[in-house]
């Protein structure tokens, strides 16, 4: 049964290369059919698999497999092989479940697209990437599946190509992920080097033998990879591009940008945890990267005006929660919060789809308003995924999921007062602009009048969605409130238990404060935004109110830092280097050969006499080397 | 009786080859520029001709056999190209069909 | 017999020379024949009869005769002969001269390198001639054949469409 797992990576790799090759042939059913049906097969025989895992487990709740050599040179043997254990299964299931809902949405969504079969067969190569991502047992191809995301990404962030701002975003998107990518190999060097393999789990079995706690280059590595990851998953100081990436159809938002790309980083630092565990410093800089990125994203998102860059922030923001919440030991809480999140980010970010489709493109929420009773299915689901990103108290999912991670940022060892405080104060930031974006889109005057009906192909994934984003938090809760832990015994299987510092009482105190900033936020949107809306007008007007706004607006200046000192200076320098010397040579050597052949068709002249001539000549030539050598 | 000293037979063959190159290259009209051609191959014939009999062998002539037939097969369609030419340029002047330049 | 071949020779260089140099066509082809019968009499005196007989029949017969045909069809009439005339200028001679010179000149300097060699002296007839084109060169013998007919169908068909154009105009 197991065996069959080769087939969760495989089938949308099949997809992939069918849509490219015949993709321009097909009808459009037929390429539905291939592009969502290839995920939604992935999708039955990742559910196949993980009932398999869990009710009856191999040996010790993992097993692995290896399909091929992938090159033997000088010792270096990496290999096609996947491990399959708990934290994988978590991550295939929540890949194949929400891609393939999101690609049945986009059967809808892009229906009037031109380039129908070209979105689908990206779409399925990111999806084979990504599996291969979290599925590969050595860091060699996992970097494979983490360059295929990439490409993925560049590809649907320009995938409207004819539009030059959409391929400055991808190119950005690219660019900036490739500065991760280049630490991240930089690392696979160090491990390879002092390990001799890549092999995840025999690097976290050798390091610990052949690294002291807290060595130097257990920590450079592990702050390399770290890098690495950091660029993938748009933190703290590469989150530049993911605002941007929104250039792209919502449905790649959704996938991409929200539930699982922008995870890998997590999902990395998850894998190697061994390594964290044994760089001290490191994980206290995941835990700290985690908890300023929540705190600016936060800050940004509350004053965008655009509905999927602000969405775009709270993606940042929600997985510097889950970066503190690897940093504190809380390996489980981190993986648990990127399930839960993986569901209402894809519920929000298709929901907007539906909101931007109904008011005709526009995409500035405050030329919405009142939408709530024209798409009522839309305002429902989307109001539960904005609930559960707020982290509303009990009845959502990223209440428990949230609230496991700041017990442990306050309870665990390597946690402290100051990254709970923050997180608290980004629950906050959360529940202030989920509600934001629920006010200004959906209550209010209706400044456009709309009866877009969305069809089945959209509805349905959005209402499941809304469903998980209820449902998927009951199975795990904090000790106090129940005994449910199914979750993390699941996990713990693969990923280290965490200690724990605090007890009972505390956690009750913790919790009543968590939910508190929840409403917080939740009373300071509806005061702003509802009650009173002329208090966000007023503060705007004052200079310090609007200069504030514009700094968060604009991401706290970090694009325009890049730009001034990184990004104009080298383009100067290419620009300036353009003619120099060198291209001289090279423009040269096309002149001497541009000449030498008009020479050359000098000869040609067509007339027989002069052919003869050559003839002769060459006579003479030969004859003269027979005779004189 | 003796041979003539072969050498002069070569001499004399490479005098007749090189009045027909000379014959060749200066020459417009394509008739004449044919007979240059016959010329040479003529001279060629006997440079075989005096080469076998220097060994004492047949096979000079066989050679010049062969020569004979390629150059009568080779006259035969020159002459009917250059009917084909005389018909589309209405001259026989080698200078005129210089189209194919470049 | 000697002397047979240095008057032949003589006859030859003048009677080529002429052909070369002359306006009209009838009268190149007319001394393109002395110059053929000249080269026979050069092969006679190498003791090559056979090849000699050859030379007058097939070559100064049947290639003459085709060359006579084609002038007759042709027919360049005076304006071709003034052409001609004015076509042929004094420097045109030159450089193909010296080129043909230095030619010639290297062909004599590699003949008078090489060790001197006596003459065999045989008359080698058309009987040896026949053994070896039966003999070792048979394979030689059909090629020949073959590319006779590829000449005759291909003379046939290039004339045949003059024909028929003409026909259809």
């Amino acid at each position: 049964m197991f065996k069959l797992i080769w087939l969760v990576p495989a089938l949308p790799l099949f997809g992939f290369l069918f849509l490219t090759v015949l993709g321009s042939r097909l009808s459009k059913p037929a390429i539905s059919y291939i592009g969502a049906g290839s995920v939604g097969l992935s999708a039955l025989v990742t559910a196949a698999i993980a009932y398999s895992f869990i009710t009856s487990p191999p040996d010790d709740y993992r097993i692995a497999f290896i399909f091929a050599d992938w090159m033997n040179v000088a010792g270096f043997n990496p290999k096609f092989g996947i491990y399959l254990d708990a934290l994988a299964v978590v991550m295939i299931v929540v890949i194949t479940f929400v891609g393939f809902l999101i690609h049945v949405y986009s059967t809808e969504y892009m229906g009037d697209d031109d380039g129908y079969a070209r979105f689908f067969a990206y779409m399925n190569l990111f999806m084979s990437s990504m599996l291969i991502l979290v599925l590969a047992d050595n860091l060699l191809f996992l970097y494979l599946g983490w360059e295929g995301v990439g490409l993925s990404s560049y590809l649907l962030i320009g995938f409207w190509y004819t539009d030059p701002e959409n391929d400055k975003a991808a190119i950005k998107a690219f660019l900036v992920t490739r500065v991760g990518d280049a630490a991240f190999a930089v690392g696979l060097f160090l491990l390879f080097f002092h390990l001799g393999t890549l092999n995840i789990q025999e690097i976290l079995l050798n390091a610990p033998q052949v690294w002291a706690m807290g060595s130097f280059v257990a920590t450079a590595a592990a702050l390399l990879l770290l890098v690495g990851a950091v660029g993938k998953s748009a933190q703290l100081p590469l989150q530049v591009w993911l605002p941007d990436a929104m250039a792209g159809p919502t449905p790649v938002s959704a996938l991409i940008h929200a539930a699982t790309m922008v995870t890998a980083g997590v999902y990395l630092i998850a894998r190697m945890n061994g390594l964290y565990i044994l760089a001290p410093i490191a994980q206290s800089f995941v835990a700290y990267i985690g908890m300023f990125t929540l705190l600016l994203a936060g800050f940004s998102a509350i004053v965008q005006t655009d509905l999927k860059r602000a969405l775009a922030y709270s993606t940042i923001s929600q997985i510097g929660y889950m970066f503190l919440a690897l940093g504190v030991d809380a390996w489980s809480g981190a993986l648990f919060h990127f399930a839960n999140h993986a569901f209402f980010k894809a519920l929000l970010f298709l929901a907007a789809g539906a909101i931007i489709n109904s008011v005709h493109h526009e995409q500035d929420m405050l030329k919405m308003g009142g939408l709530r009773k024209q798409i009522p299915l839309v305002f429902w689901v989307f109001l539960i995924g904005a609930s559960a990103l707020a982290a509303l108290p009990f009845i959502t999912n990223g209440f428990y999921s949230k609230d496991l991670i700041l017990w442990h940022a306050w309870a665990s060892p390597k946690g402290n007062v100051l990254l709970w405080a923050g997180g608290i104060i980004g629950a906050v930031l959360t529940g202030l602009y989920a509600y934001r974006m629920v006010f200004l889109v959906f209550f209010g005057e209706a400044k456009i009048v709309t009866d877009y009906k969305p069809g089945p192909a959209i509805s349905i994934p959005l209402v499941i969605l809304a469903f998980f984003s209820i449902f998927s938090g009951f199975i795990q809760m904090p000790e106090v409130l129940g005994q449910t832990q199914l979750f993390t015994e699941f996990t713990h299987t693969a990923l280290p238990v965490s200690r724990i510092l605090s007890g009972h009482t505390t956690e009750a105190v913790l919790i009543i404060i968590a939910s508190a900033a929840s409403l917080i936020g939740l009373y300071i949107a509806y005061k702003a935004y509802i009650k009173d809306p002329q208090l966000a007008v007023n503060l705007l007007k004052t200079s310090p109110g609007s200069a504030l706004n514009n700094f968060f607006f604009h991401g706290w200046g970090f694009d325009f830092v890049y730009y001034t000192f990184i990004v104009d200076p080298f383009t100067h320098l290419a620009r300036a280097g353009k003619n120099d010397v060198i291209d001289y040579f090279y423009q040269g050597i096309a002149y001497v050969m541009r000449k030498a052949n008009y020479l050359f068709g000098e000869i040609q002249t067509g007339n027989i006499r002069n052919y003869a001539m050559g003839l002769i000549f060459g006579a003479l030539l030969t004859v003269a080397a027979l005779v004189f050598s | 009786m003796p041979a003539p000293p072969f050498e002069y037979g070569l001499i004399v063959a490479g005098i007749l080859f090189g009045i027909g190159a000379v014959g060749l290259l200066v020459r417009k009209n394509i008739i004449f520029m044919l007979m240059s051609i016959e010329i040479m191959l003529n001279s060629a014939a006997l440079a075989f001709i005096v080469a076998g009999s220097r060994w004492g062998k047949a096979d000079g002539q066989v050679m010049f056999i062969f020569i004979l037939t390629m150059a009568a097969a080779e006259l035969a369609v020159g002459l009917a190209l250059v009917l084909q030419l005389y018909n589309t340029f209405r001259s026989l002047d080698s200078d005129i069909p210089s189209r194919m330049r470049g | 017999m000697n002397w047979l071949f240095y008057i032949s020779a003589i006859v030859a260089i003048i009677s080529t020379v002429m052909v070369i140099t002359r306006t009209k066509p009838v009268h190149a082809i007319l001394y393109l024949v002395v110059s053929f019968f000249a080269v026979a009499l050069m092969f006679f005196s190498f003791g090559a009869p056979f090849a000699a007989a050859l030379e007058i029949i097939i070559y100064a017969g049947a290639i003459i005769v085709l060359f006579v045909f084609i002038i007759m069809l042709l027919s360049p009439g005076s304006e071709a002969g003034e052409q001609e005339r004015s076509g042929i200028k004094r420097e045109e001679w030159f450089f193909p001269g010296v080129m043909i010179g230095i030619l010639l000149i290297q062909l004599l300097i590699a003949l008078l390198m090489s060790p001197n060699n006596p003459g065999a002296g045989l008359e080698i007839g058309p009987k040896a001639v026949s053994a070896a084109l039966f003999g070792p060169y048979l394979l030689g013998v059909e090629l020949a054949s073959i590319l006779l007919l590829g000449g005759l169908v291909g003379a046939y068909h290039l004339c045949r469409r003059n024909s028929n154009q003409g026909d259809e105009q």
